[in-house]
């Protein structure tokens, strides 16, 4: 199972905070979005913006870094601390 | 093996409010070698984008976030010669005025003091993952990033 988080106005468009879910082996970060806009048509607008960052294991990465089950995956918009 | 540094990096992340007075203190604590301390720090204001702030909440991403500050810091550490480097951010609800953010960096000279410093500010801006929301006379607003935040930072 992999585990995926949500967070800020991300997780308010979606309704939640985080999903467990079965990946296929070999998925990459774009597969699990993918695969996330099918189990959740409503979820399509939000999950498809350009500027969703993804931070695999707490480390931001690129949509083609490829994900195990375990693996901690979290989307969020553009940061605005400081 | 070498023996252990000591400790040269504080990081928090927490509601609690912070002094800049007694972190300005403890960067200075034993220290003869440094002859240059820059702070910033960062703070509510009452207005934003032209409308009437009214509080802030600060979001984060727990277990990423003083990962994420530590980085930053270990950049600044390869580009520059600092010493005792303090960065501390608050979460939760924040009132007008209240402190946000503070960053300390102490350096043998200024130079590198100040180049440090405003790089852990510009990179803490684009990559720590925290998040304001803004409650404003009209509502609550998630505040956008700016393309000049991105901009700046990537200019180091």
């Amino acid at each position: 199972m992999l585990t995926v988080l949500f967070f800020a106005r991300l997780r308010e468009q979606l309704g939640q905070a985080s999903v467990h879910i079965a990946i296929a082996e070999n998925a990459t970060v774009e597969q699990v979005l993918t695969q996330l806009k099918e189990e959740h048509p409503n979820w399509q607008p939000y999950l498809s913006a350009n500027h969703i960052l993804a931070a695999l294991n707490q480390q931001i990465v690129a949509k083609d870094a490829m994900v195990s089950a375990g693996d901690e995956l979290a989307f969020f918009p553009p940061v605005t601390g400081g | 093996m070498t023996l252990a540094e000591p400790q040269k990096t504080k990081v928090r992340v927490n509601e609690a409010d912070f002094n800049a007075g007694d972190e300005i203190a403890l960067l200075q604590t034993n220290n003869q070698e440094d002859g240059a301390v820059v702070t910033f720090t960062g703070r509510v204001r009452k207005q934003n984008e032209g409308q009437q702030v009214t509080g802030l909440f600060l979001e984060h991403y727990p277990a990423m976030t003083t990962l994420s500050l530590n980085r930053i810091i270990d950049n600044a550490r390869a580009k520059w010669q600092i010493n005792k480097v303090v960065v501390i951010h608050r979460v939760g609800q924040l009132n007008l005025g209240d402190n946000i953010v503070f960053v300390g960096v102490t350096s043998a000279h200024r130079g590198d003091a100040f180049a440090a410093a405003e790089f852990i500010m510009d990179y803490l801006k684009i990559e720590a993952p925290f998040w304001k929301k803004e409650t404003r006379t009209d509502g609550e607003v998630w505040i956008d990033a700016k393309q000049s935040d991105k901009d700046k930072a990537i200019t180091w």
